[in-house]
């Protein structure tokens, strides 16, 4: 068996609410395939309670040359920064 | 036989088919068709022998004689083992690993559904947690059978020659002797009778899917149940005791 598959990014949410967070990728034929090795090889030890399993090739990257213009923060535009509200009591992951 | 020379023999039973059949899948490691193969079989292989692990645990206590777990796995002979004959076949090509596992999975995967209701406590427990990672052994293996059996010309011949070749292990699953009769009367055992027609609603099922063909009129082999195995087990515990045999209670 030469042909291993495509590529896949695997994705794991630690709890319900969470947000997905890139763990990093598999081989597989198939996604149902694929949700499987990626069972086994990044949610085996508690890691998490659910899966996504996307084809690598579906991910859109930026390229390293974007850093100044796309990621510059414009910091002296302080009303892009959501700092004047204060956040109720109760609520997480903000 | 007294009813706890029986619930010793059925320990053994369980144990040994976990022991050798999780053997038999780390024999894949360092040699897996891909890496994410290699680790689901070793996963399973861990499962596997965790459960083996329980099952002699139990036999040892229920025995009483001061045998260890690693004593009854590592310092039986052959005829002292009563795994299934479908447990402890070679590995083959992968299709034939696969076919293997997918029809012991079934079965199991219905046995300590059962298994999980007995009135002893001990195998209750351990069929709970096996049952949750069969269930993950099962989906594995039918997938594959099903990719396989529908997939290239050549990867259907080759998992249809696996069935051909292990379907006359199968009846031997479902065989019931002296053990059974003792421990079903104190509902500690598992009625086999009543788990052969969902084996065999599921494995048709997916073998429909798989587009294969079930052998007929095969001539059913059976032994296990008596100590009597393959040419196969003798090779198998050579390799998998060697290391007990020449260091005695060696520790990890």
């Amino acid at each position: 068996m030469s042909d291993q598959g495509i590529v896949w990014e695997v994705f794991v949410q630690k709890k319900p609410g969470q947000p997905f967070v890139h763990c990093g990728n598999v081989h597989a034929h198939d996604a149902e395939l694929a949700l499987q090795n990626a069972r086994d090889l990044y949610a085996r030890r508690n890691e998490g309670t659910a899966l996504w399993v996307v084809p690598a090739k579906y991910i859109v990257a930026s390229s390293p040359e974007d850093v100044g213009p796309f990621f510059d923060p414009a910091n002296e535009k302080i009303y892009r920064h959501p700092t004047f509200y204060t956040v109720p009591e109760g609520i997480s992951h903000m | 036989m007294t009813n706890k020379e029986a619930l010793f023999n059925y320990c053994l039973r369980l144990g040994d088919n976990n022991l050798i059949l999780g053997h038999r899948l780390s024999e894949w490691t360092g040699r897996g068709p891909m890496l994410e193969e290699e680790m689901a079989l070793c996963n399973i292989a861990l499962d596997l022998l965790g459960q083996a692990n329980s099952f002699l645990q139990y036999a040892a206590k229920v025995e009483a004689k001061g045998r260890s777990e690693d004593d009854l796995a590592y310092l039986r002979n052959d005829r002292e083992f009563f795994n299934t004959l479908l447990a402890e076949h070679p590995n083959g090509d992968y299709a034939f690993t696969i076919m293997r596992q997918f029809l012991m999975s079934a079965f199991d995967f219905y046995f300590y559904d059962e298994l999980k209701k007995s009135s002893d406590e001990t195998l209750a427990g351990i069929a709970a947690k096996a049952h949750k990672e069969i269930t993950y052994h099962l989906r594995h293996s039918s997938n594959w059978a099903e990719r396989l059996g529908d997939g290239t010309e050549e990867s259907h011949s080759r998992i249809q020659n696996a069935l051909d070749e292990l379907w006359r292990f199968t009846a031997e699953l479902f065989e019931m002797n002296e053990v059974d009769g003792l421990l079903l009367k104190e509902k500690i055992s598992v009625d086999l009778k009543s788990i052969k027609p969902k084996w065999e609603k599921l494995v048709n099922e997916v073998l429909q899917r798989a587009t294969l063909k079930i052998p007929v009129n095969t001539f059913m082999q059976r032994g296990s149940r008596d100590g009597k195995h393959t040419e196969h087990l003798g090779y198998l515990l050579a390799e998998m005791q060697h290391l007990h045999r020449t260091h005695p209670g060696v520790q990890w």
